[in-house]
């Protein structure tokens, strides 16, 4: 049972105590910033390389981008996905959800006219810089495709899909016919760090460079801008181990030592 | 007439709260539209789901909702994305209301993109205000879990807007005339693939999400076994212990344990945040405790100068010293 998977990911910068937003107050100041996925992605790419691994058959990563998140297809690639499609947009900075949607729509289309259906595509829950929650399942409506999202858990068979969904009270599973689209979330596996070979052969890995056309959508940014600081002082109860008395003073106050 | 439809969240008839934050939030821009509150509850069509329905709008009319409007169909009985998301479509195409809410829990965000796709139409995610008196719209939206927040415009017929959950506080506002109707939206068979077909419910217990106390360790603590000490003192606070991404990504606690903008967001009486930096992801899944209390030997990290209150030191130290202190006064 060969499959063929794809897996979408955004390249989004890497901030760390802070967010600084750009002097025209439109995105990220990445100035000395690295560049990463959400770690829903990281999963949902080695989901795809876990199930190929198991199943045999091609995975194949896709993103929307400038032409730098190349970076990420690349280490998509060292990981051990086999193809990397790159689609790119001449302002492809910043694009709403969904002109985003709409044009990797057309990019799965375009590849899998040549390379077959995509039995499986993986997405993000939700990606880690706008957050807009939606671009999969755009994306799966507009392949006519069934999506769950929020899963943390998928076993493929020869003619469906049984995915897990964690909610409160505990998980639900949902029984997918093939071909599907689901969301990931972090935690339905530990993603593995490339290895020596991994990384060498990434280099060398071919990107596929599909350009983008696709309206603007109904959704516009004014600014970014950073949460007022929550103004506090920190109150220094001491210092090693002699500090016990006084954090215990505190959890009597506020009523947890029952 | 027009009106703002209210996307209801529930588990076969269970209403969530979240329900009742879109419900607050709907109130205002109803009324500076001076249009009703329309409440939207998908569910079954038997003879049970009528009287879970009637609860529900019982409830909804506390909340404002002045009309409350059931779409009824046998695949609504349980949830489903593709199926709830095309019956709000098709009473939306009906109603045409100004606008659809939704709270942005990971149901009110699901159902609202399948909304949007199917109409083609804009959506706006996890709104915290929002101006509808302003032309194009205006929102204010979360980006980053929290860590940054978007102004943005929204050009559309119908504003789909998600509200950030727990941005808004529930609260009452009674309609003594509530009326109710039902409406039965034409769905596919089909549509049944994503409607879910089992559950596994856990032990109940005190979880991240419910627990009083949360001891949070990170990269700090060292190893797996470092979590020993953790795990102590939360046991004598009948608390739960908590990690960062630090700690699951090098595979020393369940990615269940991971509080943060891709793991748990907590809101505990106290967060002792031991041997953690808090960076931005972190401190957004954190940052709703009511006091947080850092451990960390450098007086200069993120997690400390934030913090309410700190222990500067050596945590596999102060931990220890913290149980002891507590058993010693009992
Ligand atoms: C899109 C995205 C999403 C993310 N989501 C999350 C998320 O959900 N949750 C999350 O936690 N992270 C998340 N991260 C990762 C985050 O950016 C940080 O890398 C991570 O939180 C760091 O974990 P840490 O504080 O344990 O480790 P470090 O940053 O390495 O900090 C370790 C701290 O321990 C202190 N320390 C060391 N030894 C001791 C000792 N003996 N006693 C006391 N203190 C000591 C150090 O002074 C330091 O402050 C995300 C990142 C990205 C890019
Ligand atoms: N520019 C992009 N390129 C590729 N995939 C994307 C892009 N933007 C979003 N996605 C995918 O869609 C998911 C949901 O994104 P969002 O709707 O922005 O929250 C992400 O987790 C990614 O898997």
């Amino acid at each position: 049972m060969a499959l063929n998977i794809a897996v979408c990911v955004k390249r989004v910068p890497a901030p760390g105590s802070r967010i600084n937003v750009t002097a025209d107050l439109q995105s990220v100041d990445t100035a000395n910033l690295g560049f990463t996925t959400s770690p829903h992605e990281e999963c949902a790419v080695e989901e795809a390389v876990r199930l190929i691994e198991a199943h045999g058959g091609t995975a194949t990563v896709i993103t929307l981008g400038p032409s730098e998140a190349e970076e990420q297809l690349r280490y998509a690639a060292s990981v051990g996905i086999e193809k990397c499609v790159l689609v790119t947009a001449a302002d492809g900075l910043n694009w709403d959800p969904q002109r985003t949607a709409a044009a990797l729509a057309d990019a799965v289309k375009t590849v899998e006219a040549r390379d077959g259906i995509f039995d499986l595509i993986l997405f993000g829950n939700e990606s880690a810089d706008s957050g807009s929650f939606q671009v999969g399942v755009r994306v799966a409506r507009a392949l006519g495709r069934p999506i769950v999202n929020g899963i943390k858990g998928v076993e493929v068979a020869e003619d469906s899909i049984t995915i897990r969904r964690p909610i409160d009270a505990g998980f639900e599973v949902y029984r997918l016919p093939r071909p599907a689209v689901i969301g990931v979330k972090e935690g339905i596996n530990l993603p593995r760090y490339p290895t020596m070979k991994g990384r060498l052969a990434s280099k060398k890995a071919a990107v596929e460079v599909i350009a983008a056309a696709a309206e603007p959508g109904g959704q516009t940014r004014v600014q970014l801008h950073r949460p007022p600081d929550k103004a506090s002082t920190t109150v220094i109860l001491g210092t090693g181990p002699e500090a016990a008395p006084a954090v215990v003073d505190l959890l009597a106050e506020l009523g947890l030592l029952v | 007439m027009s009106a703002v439809i209210v996307i209801i969240e529930h588990d076969r008839g269970e209403l969530a709260s979240a329900s009742l934050e879109a419900l607050s939030a709907a109130r205002p821009v109803a009324t500076q539209l001076g249009v009703p509150v329309v409440a939207a509850v998908c569910g079954g069509s038997d003879a049970t789901a009528n009287d879970t329905a009637g609860a529900i709008a019982a409830t909804c009319a506390r909340y404002g909702a002045s009309e409350v409007v059931s779409l009824m169909h046998p695949l609504l009985a349980d949830y489903g994305p593709e199926a709830w998301g095309e019956a709000i479509a098709q009473f939306v195409a009906q109603r045409r209301p100004a606008a659809v809410l939704a709270c942005g829990t990971d149901r009110g965000n699901e159902v609202m993109a399948h909304v949007a796709a199917i109409l083609d139409a804009p959506m706006v995610a996890n709104c915290l205000t929002i101006n509808p008196a302003a032309e194009p719209w205006a929102m204010t939206r979360v980006q980053w879990g929290g860590s940054l927040l978007e102004d943005s415009t929204l050009a559309a017929p119908v504003k789909l807007l998600t509200v950030g959950h727990h941005a808004v506080d529930a609260s009452s506002a009674p309609v003594a005339a509530a009326t109710s109707s039902v409406f039965e939206p034409v769905l596919d068979a089909s549509l049944a693939r994503t409607v879910v077909a089992d559950r596994v419910v856990r032990e109940a217990g005190v979880t991240l999400t419910t627990a009083r106390v949360v001891v949070g360790g990170g990269r700090g603590v060292g190893s797996p076994e470092g979590f020993g000490i953790l795990e102590e003192l939360a046991a004598e606070l009948n608390g739960k212990v908590g990690c960062s991404r630090a700690v699951t990504n090098n595979g020393w606690r369940n990615h269940t344990d991971q509080v943060g903008q891709t793991g748990t967001r907590i809101a505990p009486d106290i967060y002792m945040a031991c041997g953690i930096s808090g960076a931005i992801q972190h401190w957004v899944g954190a940052m709703a405790s009511k006091n947080i209390l850092a451990i960390n030997t450098d007086r200069e990290a993120n997690m400390v100068t934030k913090a309410d209150y700190a222990v500067i030191g050596d945590l596999h130290k102060v931990i220890p010293a913290i149980t002891a202190e507590i058993r010693r006064r009992r």
